[in-house]
């Protein structure tokens, strides 16, 4: 258990950032919330999920909907905290934490909203280990957690609780209700016992947002590089380190809104070493694919971060434009993202790329993680793949 | 006959161009402290120099930096009581929350959060409440000089913000500063309340500077229509500046776009603008300098309003050049210190003891000033400082170019000579005659435009419907800030599909512009 401070989230909202994978919405504004309700509320505790019994209710919360719209109207504050009492009331019994369902992006910071506000820990793990875009793509789904009774909360004092067996019927209903709340709205699905949180989550990802944005905010005065900061900050971690995968210049972004989603592909010239070689990088709000002079060298749902080459923030797939300087970088999901029923989820083929089987970052690139060794349940990826 | 002046970071500038635009006279003096002692002053020698009579001026055009300085320095401010309308939505995220401390204590007044405010698509968030509205300006009105109010997506509908300025007016007083968020900034609710707190802090600012260049013009026999630049390359009426001072910021290198479009008859390049320090890089797309697309920090607050996208590095005629590890050799590193306005005391060429970057020019044959054979470092050291210096102008205009293909480069300022005539990248170097005041040009030459950036929806209507009711509002905008109706034109149109949101909502931004009406 530690308890969470407003400078640990202004590095979350760097580290979150990164983990956007390119979307997520900017976590600027979910910190700037936090922030009020923790210099009002008083401190929040991160806890450990070994720390969580096995029979405590966990409600995560979340933000749905357009961060564009969010910028403008902005939150009331206590919509999650709502949605969470609501969910009490129709389960009878009262939470004992709340958690992330999405650690990239504006949603590592929503959980510390209503956390201040209603007074419960934040449980140190999420449902993407990263940005996705829809409710299913979810470890919690994956692993069989009901998604609802699940509540959707407006800054009116709405609230719309949704029932169903399907979690993907939960994200089509949650995502109209969300148009009809004016765009965003806050969010409680997939409550669970303390034993399924345990069973089902991706561990330790606030700590590792942490982590990553003093990696980014420190590594001036280490003299390390920032981007090489990057990379170790995620060594220990059930994900294993971030390798460098190209250095270049954004000569050409194409964008289109396809329903509701920004899709398209950036193409970067390289610099330094790569001189000579182009990566292009395919994005649906976040980034799915990466492919270095026609070969693909990662996909989702391992991470494919762009970075400002200098300072190492994460950029946003709407703020890329021609001339920037950035650098690639991957981090490969834990093994618990990368199960059978994981990648039929969120693996290359659920983002339309049919013919693309994923392909783990620590196979495509042995020699670095031979050298920099990878968490104990990843060393069969540095042995020479079996046969068919 | 139009006056053009720039108050720069050192010096004051002005120009004279007559009615076909032709350059009659330009003069330089350093900035005085008061600002409005080194406008007289230049002011009176660029009249004596054309050899005009002061009353022949029939515009005179003013762009300066006190308005930045003001909030650089703190210094000035206005108490401002805060008005947002948008409850119970936002209460999550109070007025002013980012701002640095010193900042705040100087500007922020009561403020309140009050019902109000609409939806993306126009819709009502909740009841505008002209009774709690009045309460609350009633409440403030004894501890604030200045009002700022902002309500939800006043971009897309701003009856509420409008209505309580006219409460405002009512409970306050019609001399009460009020500035409204929709005609400041754009979406992006705490970025645009920024803007416009900061608009209303400024407010005494603004009212000094105009109330001193009225004056001095006056001194001087000049009974012209008076402008001031703002940071889109155009100019504002005294009436509407007084408004919208914070307007004026970032005015001095949109000047030197517009000038340097001008004065080279260019309508698309990339821009270069060196000066004693630094160099400023910007874009010019039809004439007009291409805005950035990022929210832009002032004084350490975050701000949304309009900016020219610049590129800015640490490399100008007074750029200091040191041997790396303190040998010489061919690794150099240049600046980012600057001898600055000393660098008629200090460069060698000058006959001083420092080798800066326009020593380098000078023993490269670049440049004509002060004397090569004083530029007494070793040759390998000139030569490697003037390949880096290179080196530093190809980056940064890379970096401001859309496509990869070659672009004309316009170069500007005072330390231009730095520039040499190929940069890879690039199609061609131009230094137009009069370079070195192009800002004065700019201030000088500048139109009169109008905006309009907000959402639209396309449910039930069509695109074409859509983008004629957006010419339109930006063609009243202009008008209303002085622009001749025959001749406007839609310099900008911008087109954002709003993701995540399937309801077809689109961000539409237009800008217009027009010759300045003649009296």
């Amino acid at each position: 258990m530690r308890e969470v401070t407003a400078g640990d989230l202004d590095l979350l909202a760097i580290g979150a950032a990164i983990l956007g994978t390119g979307g997520g919405g900017d976590p600027f504004i979910g910190k700037v919330m936090a922030q009020q309700a923790i210099e009002e509320e008083g401190p929040v505790l991160l806890m450990d999920p070994d720390e969580l019994d096995d029979d405590a209710l966990v409600l995560p919360t979340a933000m749905m909907g357009a961060p564009t719209v969010m910028v403008e109207k902005v939150p009331e504050g206590m919509e999650a905290v709502r949605a969470l009492r609501a969910e009490e009331r129709r389960l009878g019994r009262k939470a004992d934490a709340t958690s992330p369902i999405e650690c990239g992006g504006v949603n590592s910071q929503i959980p510390f909203v209503a956390a201040a506000r209603a007074r419960l820990p934040v449980v140190d793990g999420d449902g993407m280990g990263r940005a996705f875009p829809e409710l299913q793509m979810e470890t919690f789904h994956v692993y069989g957690v009901r998604g609802t009774p699940a509540v959707v909360a407006d800054e009116r004092g709405a609230l719309v609780t949704i029932e169903t067996e399907d979690n993907f019927l939960l994200e089509w209903i949650a995502r109209g209700v969300t148009i009809r709340m004016g765009g965003h709205a806050m969010l409680v699905d997939y409550p669970m016992s303390g034993a399924e949180f345990k069973r089902t989550a991706i561990r330790g990802t606030i700590s590792m947002g942490i982590a990553i944005g003093e990696a980014v905010a420190g590594a001036h005065k280490l003299g390390v590089h920032p981007v090489e900061a990057v990379c170790a900050a995620t060594q220990d971690t059930i994900y294993g380190r971030g390798i460098p995968l190209f250095e270049g210049k954004v000569v050409d972004v194409e964008r289109r809104t396809r329903e509701g989603f920004a899709v398209g592909h950036a193409l970067l010239q390289g610099l330094g070493s790569h001189e000579g070689s182009q990566l292009e990088v395919r994005f649906q709000n976040e980034n799915l694919v990466a492919i270095r002079d026609g070969q693909t060298i990662a996909s989702v749902p391992d991470l494919i971060c762009l970075l400002d080459s200098e300072r190492a923030t994460g950029i946003t797939t709407e703020r890329l434009r021609y001339g920037q300087r950035v650098t690639a970088i991957g981090i490969p999901t834990p093994e618990i993202m990368r199960s059978e029923e994981a990648l039929k989820v969120w693996g290359p083929a659920a983002f339309g790329y049919d013919d693309l089987a994923f392909h783990p970052l620590e196979r495509g690139f042995a020699n670095y993680y031979g050298e920099h060794g990878v968490p104990l349940e990843k060393e069969k990826y540095l042995k020479p793949s079996p046969r068919p | 006959m139009r006056l053009g002046i720039d108050v720069g970071g050192t010096n004051t500038d002005a120009v004279i161009l007559d009615e076909d635009d032709r350059l009659l006279a330009k003069d330089k003096t350093p900035d005085t402290d008061d600002v409005i002692t080194g406008i007289e002053r230049v002011v009176s020698e660029v009249v004596r120099d054309a050899g005009v009579d002061p009353g022949q001026i029939t515009h005179a055009m003013l762009g300066t930096t006190q308005v930045t300085n003001a909030i650089i320095e703190r210094r000035g401010l206005a108490r401002v009581g805060i008005l947002r309308l948008g409850a119970p939505a936002t209460k999550a995220i109070r007025p002013l929350a980012a701002w640095p401390e010193d900042l705040r204590a100087g500007v922020e007044g009561p403020s309140e959060i009050l019902p109000g405010g609409v939806e993306y698509d126009g819709r009502p968030i909740s009841p505008f409440d002209e009774a709690a509205v009045r309460r609350a300006v009633r409440k403030m009105r004894g501890g604030v000089e200045a009002f700022a109010v902002s309500s939800v997506f006043s971009p897309v509908k701003s009856d509420d913000e409008r209505r309580t300025a006219e409460i405002i007016a009512e409970e306050a007083g019609e001399e009460t500063a009020v500035s409204i968020s929709s005609e400041i900034g754009s979406i992006g609710l705490l970025e645009r309340e920024n803007a416009t707190v900061l608009n209303a802090a400024v407010t005494p600012v603004a009212r000094r500077v105009v109330g001193a260049f009225q004056g001095a013009l006056e001194r001087l026999g000049i009974d012209a229509q008076l402008f001031l630049s703002q940071n889109d390359g155009t100019l504002m009426a005294l009436d509407y500046a007084l408004r919208y001072p914070i307007l004026t910021i970032a005015c001095g290198p949109t000047n030197s776009i517009r000038g340097a479009a001008f004065l080279s008859g260019m309508g698309d390049a990339i821009v270069v603008d060196v000066g004693g320090t630094s160099t400023d890089v910007g874009v010019l797309g039809a004439g007009f300098p291409r805005e950035s697309a990022v929210a832009v920090e002032i004084g350490g607050v975050q701000t949304n309003f309009r900016m020219p996208d610049l590129f800015s590095v640490g490399l100008g005629g007074g750029s200091v050049v040191r041997p790396d590890g303190g040998a010489p050799g061919r690794t150099v590193r240049i600046g980012p210190d600057s001898v600055g306005y000393a660098i008629t005391e200090e460069a060698l060429c000058f006959g001083g003891a420092t080798l800066t970057m326009t020593d380098v020019a000078v023993a490269q044959g670049m440049a004509d000033v002060g004397d090569p054979r004083r530029v007494n470092a070793a040759r390998e050291t000139v030569e490697a400082a003037y390949e880096r210096g290179v080196a530093m102008f190809e980056e940064a205009v890379d970096r401001m170019k859309t496509s990869a293909e070659e672009v004309p480069v316009i170069a500007v300022g005072g330390g231009s000579i730095l520039l040499p005539e190929k940069i890879p990248g690039v199609s061609r170097v131009q230094k137009p005659e009069h370079y070195e005041v192009a800002n004065a040009v700019g201030a000088a030459i500048a139109q009169v435009s109008g905006t309009i950036d907000r959402v639209f929806s396309l449910v039930e209507r069509s695109r074409d419907e859509v983008m004629e009711e957006a010419r339109n509002t930006a063609f009243d905008e202009a008008v209303r800030a002085g622009a001749e109706p025959d001749s406007l034109e839609v310099v900008e149109v911008e087109e954002v599909p709003l993701a995540y949101l399937p309801g077809n909502a689109v961000r539409i931004k237009v800008k217009a512009a027009g010759r300045l009406r003649s009296y």
